[in-house]
């Protein structure tokens, strides 16, 4: 069963090996990751190493090999974000939840994601919770968007209020 | 729509279009880009549709979302017309009275208007406002007006005009020939010249050819080509068709940053628009030529911005450089002659056609033709896109447009160029927007992010962010970028940490220079450029930290104390609740006292005092 949705992103591009990126995208998007297994089959039926897989997966930071926390939770470190006082947030936040950047607390609550630039810089620092983006965030108002996040049974997102 | 077949069709249908705007129809135009958006803009958008369904048949009232406008910090921002007045900070509660006093009564709400910090005087349109009137405005000439995601509109404002030109009476020499005397050169960074560019790969030999978009904007501080992408994306399709029938390639490829979901999801809308009219595809326009496009997203490297690992990474590998003694016009993506060109780069072609490369010359330098759109960041007053003619001087950017220093600070430096350019000091605030002038200064004109630092910024802590920047995207493969990144972070951390040696900056400047003559890609020969500039201009600083363990800025964390000055402190206790390490004592009402042993200089009191009594010492 687990192949059928493998296979169903193989088809969509025709299984062409040139469009393992687009593939293993799809395959993140669905997933939330990159599940080992699932790889190991888009290796066999592209005729593509396994090693050049992973080489892949783990060249470029928009992949990941592990399962996410519940919420995402990403916060710019471009340099404008950067110069108001970003890497003081992101330093809060591993503190408080005892993670490191690209990590996931231990109750997955959260993955908490650094990117390079989210190219919104007139409104630095910028962090997006779940797709949502707050502007202008300060340590503070960091700390109080993530603490309004919940573990929800089941899938699906929770309501964030406005702040920041 | 139907697929058109001809240049006569798409006149013809241009004119119906164009026919049924009724100039009654009152348009309120909401912006939808990033920054607008993340303030909630699209509620706006709603809610206005919803008050124009209830104006009831007698008044015409249509919502229209449009592209960046680029004044992002004051979003979310709405245009009204008649009279294009601009509301700027708009809220949800706002949107009743706009609509009953401004859309339905023609009346202005001052108080949404955008005021001159300096003048005090309101500004009604974009004219009006300083932030705009310096502005020369090409590439971004739609942006904010049309609907990104309506083809109708881009058609009714004269697109794919330029397309149906040059199928219909230029050959492919004629247009590259016009982009020659146009002087174009690659809005990416390098500055290449875009004509002799598409030459080579028209000449190389093969028939499979290929044209790419390189949207994978990756300097921090940049986003000009995502606004551009977001839009207008089919001012991007319409240059990269005509580029194509230039070149003779057959496939077009965008690859466009993953960071930029609203930008993928204009451009999927744009190329099945442009499909179905048959703008795209089997024999457009009836020419004999055939192309399409398919959009590609970026997997978070910064390194795919260099041509040669572009194109690895759309065969499906890692995005890893390759030397450029064969150039990528001869053999590029899958080993056949491809031409890339960055987003901006393409958008300028179509207004070169239409107008002329003559036209287009007239503008700008000797050397740099046209305008640049630069994303004005940091700390200055006017945040956002901006699109300047070349040769604009710095200081006419930051303080006309820019409205100068933020909290009236004193101005230090200003980035351009990315990680792979450099900080001009204030004495080169006369230099011009010109690829060569900024080369000659240290940096370079890069893909266009402009940012301002004022005198709170160490610039010790600039290159070290930016060489930590470099660090992680450093692809490794080659050994002077792997190995010479990393140790000059080495020695910039200790710099920054209090523990520098003397002969640390001539290290720095040794290194630089290797990587400069060994590395395989040009993020590797450029990494310098961060650590060069600074020292070149700001050596005494670098000098205090080392010799005086002082961070002149009070950036560096072990290089400056925070000390309560007890003439203005009240005792209120506010920092003594905050201080997350219980360091600070003191008798209500008394002056309190940092214990600098248990200070991890964490800032949290310096930001919570009330009475701006906790100095940096």
């Amino acid at each position: 069963m687990k192949d059928e949705r493998i296979m169903k992103i193989i088809g969509r591009y025709e299984a062409d090996a040139g469009m393992l990126i687009p593939m293993m995208q799809d395959l993140q998007a669905e997933n939330g990751y990159l599940p080992p297994e699932q790889l190991r089959v888009l290796s066999k039926k592209l005729k593509v190493p396994l090693s050049r897989i992973y080489h892949v997966a783990t060249f470029y930071s928009s992949f990941r090999l592990a399962p996410k926390g519940q919420h995402e939770v990403t916060l710019c470190m471009g340099t404008v974000c950067y110069l108001k006082g970003a890497g003081k947030i992101s330093e809060a936040i591993c503190e408080e939840y005892s993670i490191e950047p690209g990590g996931t607390t231990s109750d997955r609550l959260f993955t908490l994601q650094a990117v390079n630039c989210v190219g919104a810089c007139a409104l630095a620092p910028v962090m997006i919770v779940d797709g949502k983006y707050f502007d202008g965030v300060s340590t503070e108002s960091a700390l109080k968007i993530i603490s309004g996040l919940s573990l929800e049974p089941a899938t699906g997102t929770a309501e964030v209020e406005a702040g920041g | 729509m139907k697929a058109i077949k001809s240049q006569a069709e798409l006149e013809s249908l241009r004119k119906k279009l164009s026919k049924k705007l009724n100039p009654k129809v009152k348009i309120v135009r909401v912006c939808i880009g990033t920054g607008c958006a993340a303030k909630g803009s699209k509620r706006l958008y709603e809610l206005l549709c919803e008050a124009a369904k209830e104006a009831g048949e007698n008044i015409k009232v249509e919502a229209k979302c449009v592209g960046c406008h680029g004044f992002c910090e004051r979003g979310p921002i709405i245009v009204i017309q008649p009279g294009n007045i601009i509301y700027q900070r708009v809220e949800e509660p706002d949107v009743g009275e706009i609509f009953r006093e401004t859309v339905l009564g023609g009346r202005v709400v001052e108080r949404l208007l955008y005021e001159d910090p300096k003048s005090g005087k309101k500004a009604k349109t974009e004219e009006e406002i300083p932030f705009y009137r310096a502005q020369q405005r090409i590439v971004l000439a739609e942006n904010g007006r049309i609907d990104p995601t309506s083809i109708e509109d881009y058609l009714i404002a004269g697109g794919y005009g330029a397309l149906s030109k040059v199928l219909n009476g230029m050959s492919p020499d004629e247009i590259i020939k016009e982009v020659e005397l146009a002087g174009l050169r690659g809005r990416g960074g390098g500055g290449f010249p875009t004509a002799r560019k598409w030459r080579s790969c028209r000449e190389a030999e093969g028939s499979d050819k290929y044209v790419i978009c390189n949207g994978d904007e990756g300097d921090p501080g940049a986003f000009m080509d995502r606004s551009i992408m977001e839009g207008n994306p089919h001012s991007v399709l319409e240059g990269m068709i005509i580029g194509a029938y230039a070149i003779g390639a057959s496939q077009g490829y965008i690859y466009v940053r993953n960071e930029y979901p609203l930008a993928v999801e204009h451009l999927r809308k744009a190329i099945s628009q442009a499909r179905e009219l048959g703008l795209l595809g089997e024999n457009i326009l009836d020419s004999g030529f055939s192309f399409d496009i398919r959009i590609n997203r970026g997997g978070g490297a910064f390194v795919c911005g260099e041509s040669t690992a572009l194109m690895a990474s759309l065969e499906g590998r890692a995005g890893e450089p390759r030397a450029k003694y064969v150039h990528t016009v001869e053999k590029g993506l899958n080993e056949k002659p491809t031409n890339l060109n960055n987003v901006e780069t393409w958008t300028n072609i179509p207004a070169i056609i239409n107008r002329g490369g003559k036209w287009f010359a007239s503008i700008g330098t000797e050397g740099s033709k046209g305008t640049k759109v630069f994303s004005l960041v940091g700390k200055v007053v006017n945040t956002g896109l901006v699109e300047v003619p070349m040769g604009m001087t710095l200081r006419q950017i930051v303080e006309e447009i820019g409205g100068g220093v933020k909290e009236g600070k004193k101005f230090k430096a200003v980035q351009t160029g990315g990680p792979s350019g450099g900080c001009i000091p204030a004495k080169h605030l006369d230099a011009r927007v010109d690829f060569d002038e900024l080369t000659k200064l240290g940096s370079m004109m890069g893909s266009g992010g402009m940012i301002v630092m004022d005198e709170d910024t160490c610039m010790v802590n600039v290159a070290h962010y930016f060489l930590n920047f470099l660090k992680e995207e450093s692809c490794g493969k080659c050994t002077p970028c792997r190995e010479g990144i990393a140790q000059m972070l080495y020695i910039l951390d200790r710099i920054t940490r209090g523990e520098g040696e003397s002969g640390d900056i001539e290290k720095l400047e040794t290194l630089a220079g290797l990587l400069d003559e060994t590395a395989l890609c040009a993020l590797g020969t450029t990494a310098a450029n961060p650590i060069l500039s600074t020292i070149r201009y700001f050596r005494d600083e670098y000098k205090e930290h080392i010799a005086e363990n002082r961070c002149p800025a009070k950036v560096c964390r072990n290089l400056f104390l925070y000390e309560i000055n007890a003439e203005v402190c009240t005792g209120c206790g506010i920092c003594k609740k905050n201080c997350p390490e219980i360091a600070i004592t003191g008798e209500r009402r008394e002056p309190h006292v940092i214990d600098q042993e248990k200070c991890t200089k964490c800032g949290t009191c310096f930001e919570k005092c009330p009475f701006t009594a906790i100095m940096k010492v």
